[in-house]
């Protein structure tokens, strides 16, 4: 870790425009969630409803993949990353500095509003608010740690990373069941199961094979961009 | 006192060469990498500055590799010819990150240091995005000197730069190299090169095509043999009275006018006006057909 690095990739990321989005989103789904206290439908069944489709279907893969992407991939564009790396700074230090930003942001607009979103519809019943922070934490972490490995390796890390969340996850996932053993949201839906004592919540696959493969996707996306960074090559204008 | 040497490099992107067997030693004092866009110029800064590996050889700098070598760093300083520099950050912010990120013992004295040296200690609490081309292309002078380093590289630094800045930069490099650093700089514009360095690298299309004080290749570029078309109301007897003088070795008529190839230049171009003068002919049109950096390189490929 580096805190130079840190702090100006902080304040890059929310000097941005696309920055309101990091606040759009969680804005939406506190919306929503107050919307259904006050109406008086946050029961278990409904709040799980939300959290799975939009907190932990929409807004955790979004958020990640525009931290993910967005800590690394337009200094890489734009040449800037070459004032980092003109440094007597070890690559990997640089990508797992990138990566642990990228995650502060996710827990900061993703992982804090889905577990406030839990509690205002059904407070600390079932462990459900618990269960759901724990599971966007888990798949926040992993998912960052896939999209940054994408930006180093890529210039069309935002298009891959919407194509797997949209696509993959959400789409191939929900309809062939082999897709949701390499979804990211099912591990996080796992280990949400796993916390919580609410039926609602159903999981499609197995904490046995989760939690092993959150672990092997996080160590490998963060070992990855290190070694590619150590190689990256930034070809001229011309 | 620091040495880059770069020995036999090539680097090539899929079935493109894009530097060739390039051989050079890079010392102390200013020297200036001069070729037209395309050659291969930011390839091989790109390459001393460790962004970019070479396809074949070796590029070091006092016998150390700088490819996947964080290290050399410490004596290296990188000015990048793109003009984004954390746009966000001041000018101050800017330098004294790359200080911490040097890890200087004292990184604030260091910045001051660097920001005078550039003359940019007054606006330095702006951001960077505010800055004009010649304040931006100090500021990164700054960022790239605020370790002291005794290898400097700049790619394309007068790039955009109006004329009172370029010169600002000029005698800011001259000072650079008066204190024994070793400063390379790329430049596709001969009169840039031609002010700043006594050393010359050309490369054209890749390859490298001279070396040495400038001068010597000044005046290679003006001796070789100039085209020129001349256009005048009697394209036929202006043609007999040049060819009957020594400066021109060659005219063909032509249903555009006259191609005439002169062999001295100086003496060419005051002798045409008077044998028009003395014969009576207008001239239209006098306009040198290969006065393009390219062809003036390719001469020097060649020869």
């Amino acid at each position: 870790m580096n805190t130079v690095i840190a702090s100006i990739t902080f304040r890059q990321m929310l000097s941005r425009r696309r920055a309101l989005l990091l606040f759009l989103l969680p804005a939406l789904l506190l919306f929503l969630s107050i919307g259904l206290r006050v109406s008086g439908h946050s029961d278990l069944d409904n709040a799980t409803m939300l959290l799975t489709q939009f907190g932990l279907g929409a807004l955790l893969p979004l958020l990640a993949l525009l931290a993910g992407t967005g800590v690394i991939a337009p200094e890489i564009d734009d040449g800037q990353i070459m004032y980092i790396m003109t440094k007597p700074i070890a690559r990997p230090v640089i990508s797992t500095t990138k990566f642990a930003v990228a995650v502060v942001l996710v827990v900061a607009f993703g992982v804090v509003p889905i577990f406030v979103s839990g509690i205002i519809m059904t407070g600390l019943t079932a462990g459900l608010a618990t269960g759901f922070a724990i599971g966007a934490l888990v798949a926040g972490i992993a998912y960052c740690a896939l999209f940054i490995a994408i930006a180093v390796l890529s210039r069309f890390a935002v298009t891959i990373g919407l194509i797997y969340a949209l696509v993959w996850e959400n789409l191939i996932a929900r309809y062939a069941s082999g897709a949701k053993t390499l979804s990211i949201r099912q591990w996080g839906i796992s280990v949400t199961d796993l916390v919580t004592d609410a039926t609602a919540v159903k999981a499609g696959v197995g904490t046995s094979t989760a939690v092993p493969l959150l672990i092997v996707v996080t160590v490998a996306g963060v070992a990855y961009a290190g070694w590619k960074l150590r190689t990256l090559s930034i070809t001229g204008t011309e | 006192m620091s040495v880059l040497e770069i020995r036999d490099v090539s680097r090539w992107y899929g079935n493109v060469v894009a530097v060739n067997g390039i051989t050079m030693t890079i010392g102390p004092g200013v020297t200036g990498l001069l070729g037209p866009n395309g050659a291969g110029k930011s390839t091989l800064i790109h390459m001393m500055g460790g962004f970019l590996s070479p396809s074949s050889g070796q590029v070091s700098i006092d016998g150390q590799r700088i490819w996947k070598n964080p290290s050399v760093y410490r004596h290296i300083g990188l000015v990048p010819e793109r003009e984004t520099a954390y746009d966000f950050l001041t000018g101050r912010q800017f330098v004294r990150a790359m200080a911490k990120l040097h890890r200087l013992p004292n990184p604030e004295a260091a910045a001051e240091r660097a920001l005078g040296m550039v003359e940019m200690v007054e606006p330095a609490d702006r951001t960077v995005g505010t800055y004009s081309k010649g304040m931006k292309q100090r500021v990164k002078m700054a960022s790239a000197l605020v370790h002291d380093p005794p290898v400097l590289l700049l790619d394309e630094p007068f790039n955009g730069m109006d004329p009172r800045q370029r010169l600002h930069l000029m005698d800011l490099i001259r000072k650079m190299a008066a204190e024994g650093r070793t400063v390379l700089f790329s430049s596709h514009i001969l009169e840039e090169v031609e002010r700043l360095a006594h050393h010359i690298e050309v490369v054209v299309a890749g390859r490298h095509a001279a070396s040495g004080d400038f001068r010597a290749i000044r005046r290679l570029m003006t001796d070789r043999p100039h085209m020129f078309v001349v256009r005048s109301s009697d394209d036929r007897r202006l043609a007999a009275a040049l060819i009957a003088d020594p400066s021109t070795r060659g005219v063909e008529l032509t249903s555009g006018g006259l191609e005439v190839e002169a062999v001295d230049f100086r003496r060419f171009s005051l002798l045409l006006p008077q044998l028009a003068r003395q014969a009576d002919i207008r001239l239209w049109e006098v306009a040198p057909a290969d006065e393009s950096l390219e062809s003036v390189f390719s001469y020097l490929v060649a020869s």
